[in-house]
């Protein structure tokens, strides 16, 4: 998605944020260090962070300020967050949320 | 990082309602630190912006300069800490959060609202947000939501983001009813939308709130008006408001590619044969705000149900005490309303901690009561209302929530 680069009422953002470098499922891409990595990701056409863990259908962001839980996604060091609340650091390797095995979650989906 | 030393003041959330608190009460003298999940301070100020008077009123500007106040007063501020619990340990709270425990003697509670949603067919589609998430990529982390969307939801809220979004850019089919379903009731109904709208429409000189007037005037009298909505909807600042027209469903294979939406009569049954399918790449939910309370029901904090006020809120009284000792609210945890009159009740809440702290002297009464009459001021000109007659409801409330208060604290009840 495109960013903004200047709000036509708020201005362009006060402080300069520094590109950086990330990989999603092992692809490489670019954002801007310290924004969250949700904002990063739909930054670049990205909207899917996560696979329901039992049916496999895949989720993207819904609230945006860490009240709903549906953007968790895997950073490596850290494990599971909310891509929403969490900044983008250089070199960080994110995943998105896994579907599980059955057995774990012991019921059966149509 | 845990101080060794209690806090006399922690408080959760730096929105409008918890700054405003600490810097009034950092300036009477109080030790104070605020906590918030978000990666900066600001809280939902940050993404919002209106129209007043011919100038912009830019909420981020607001928060800066706080945060300013603060930064001289010493106030320390922790971002992107989570309070997952609050348990009394003695005289003083002990906070967990994601990064250890924090202890103070004080704690208040200004942890603002979420949003209700509008669950549909299609609703968990990447691509389908909340209202304000929209807002919040676009107005604070300047990534557009998408290219073009559909607003689902009529209510303040959702009138006012569709004009920010559509200054920044992004294209708007339209703003639709959800549909009455088992979740929405009849507030999703073409006539009570409009009863909303227009209840609000009093508000003017707020642009805002003249689409209410401007909805009335185009449509004519209430009551039995719905029938006469057009059915290609109004169009206000070049967005069209569709009263006559659901969201269905929303489609699309691994993301939102469209959204079936069908016409209504005025009491919201769909009309055979006029569903169509409009293309769009996001859907934006607006279901409304509710006080985001969890932690005060951790605390131990009783609950009064105000549907003017946005649902279940904690009780307290009118000087935003909680009948828990040493914990108090401010903001819209307590009610649904704009953020000026949160900070109205962030510096009220700061002038009763510091008068229960024994800061204020003789003084404490007139200030307290000044304090209060302030929020009373600034929510009677407030130029962003979420529902009317919002004074009334809260005089009811504290009403309601004397009792405990008396029971608890030894408080005479107001009024
Ligand atoms: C998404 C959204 C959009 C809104 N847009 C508008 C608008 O455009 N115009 C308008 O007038 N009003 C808007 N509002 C209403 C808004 O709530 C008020 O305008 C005002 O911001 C309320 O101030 P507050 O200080 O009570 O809460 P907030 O501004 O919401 O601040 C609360 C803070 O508490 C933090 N927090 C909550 N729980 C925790 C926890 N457990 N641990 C740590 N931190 C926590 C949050 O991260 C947040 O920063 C919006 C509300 C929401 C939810
Ligand atoms: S999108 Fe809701 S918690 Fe992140």
């Amino acid at each position: 998605m495109d960013r903004i680069e200047n709000h036509p009422i708020l201005g362009p953002r006060k402080s300069k944020r520094e590109p950086v470098d990330f990989t999603f499922n092992g692809e490489k891409w670019a954002g801007l260090k310290g924004e969250p990595i949700a904002a990063a990701l739909l930054a670049v056409g990205i909207r899917t962070l996560r696979r329901h863990e039992e049916s496999g259908s895949p989720r993207g962001l819904y609230c945006s300020i860490g009240h709903c839980m549906e953007c968790r996604l895997n950073v490596q060091g850290k494990g599971t967050v909310r891509a929403c609340l969490t900044p983008l650091e250089a070199g960080m390797c994110i995943s998105e949320g896994e579907r599980l095995p059955n057995e774990i979650t012991g019921r059966r989906l149509p | 990082m845990t101080p060794a030393f209690p806090f006399d003041l922690l408080i959760v959330g730096a929105g409008p309602a918890g700054l405003s608190a600490a810097v009034e009460a950092a300036s009477r003298g109080l030790c104070v630190a605020v906590v918030d999940e978000f990666p900066e301070p600001g809280g939902r100020m940050l993404g919002q912006f209106h129209e007043e008077k011919g100038h912009w009123w830019v909420g981020r500007q607001v928060a800066e300069q706080l945060l300013d106040k603060c930064s001289a007063l010493g106030v320390k501020i922790r971002c992107g800490v989570s309070v997952h619990s609050i348990l009394r340990s003695g005289a003083e709270w002990v906070l967990k959060t994601s990064e250890g425990s924090m202890q103070a003697r004080n704690v208040l509670l200004a942890t603002g609202s979420a949003e209700i949603p509008h669950p549909l067919p299609g609703w968990t589609l990447p691509g389908v947000m909340s209202i304000g998430a929209a807002q919040v990529m676009a107005n604070v982390h300047y990534v557009k939501p998408g290219r073009r969307g559909l607003i689902i939801g009529v209510n303040v809220l959702a009138m006012a983001i569709s004009r920010e979004l559509s200054v920044s850019g992004v294209s708007i089919a339209g703003i639709v009813l959800p549909g009455i379903g088992p979740i929405t009731g009849k507030e999703a109904s073409p006539k009570e939308s409009l009863k909303e709208l227009m209840g609000l429409a009093h508000l003017a000189p707020s642009p805002l709130m003249r689409i209410g007037g401007k909805a009335a005037n185009a449509l004519g009298m209430a009551g039995f008006v719905s029938r006469f909505i057009p059915r290609s909807g109004i169009k206000i600042w070049d967005i069209p408001l569709r009263l006559r027209t659901v969201a269905v469903s929303i489609n699309g294979r691994s993301q939102v590619q469209s959204v079936t939406l069908a016409d209504v009569n005025g009491e919201g049954a769909v009309i055979p044969g006029s569903q169509r399918e409009e293309l769009v790449d996001f859907v934006a939910i607006a279901g409304g705000l509710y006080p985001l309370a969890e932690l005060a029901s951790v605390a131990g904090c009783p609950f009064v149900y105000a549907e003017e006020l946005g649902g279940h809120v904690p009780v307290h009284d009118e000087q935003m005490r909680t009948p828990v000792e040493g914990l108090y609210v401010a903001g819209n945890i307590t009610g649904i309303e704009s953020a000026l009159v949160a900070m109205a009740q962030g510096r009220l809440a700061a002038a009763t901690i510091s008068g229960d702290t024994g800061l204020l002297g003789q003084h404490h009464d007139q200030e307290v009561q000044e304090a209060m009459q302030d929020v009373r001021r600034v929510r009677a000109s407030a130029l962003i209302q979420f529902r009317p007659g919002i004074q009334e409801a809260r005089d009811q409330f504290y009403r309601k929530c004397g009792r405990f208060q008396r029971e608890k604290n030894g408080i005479k009840e107001e009024g």
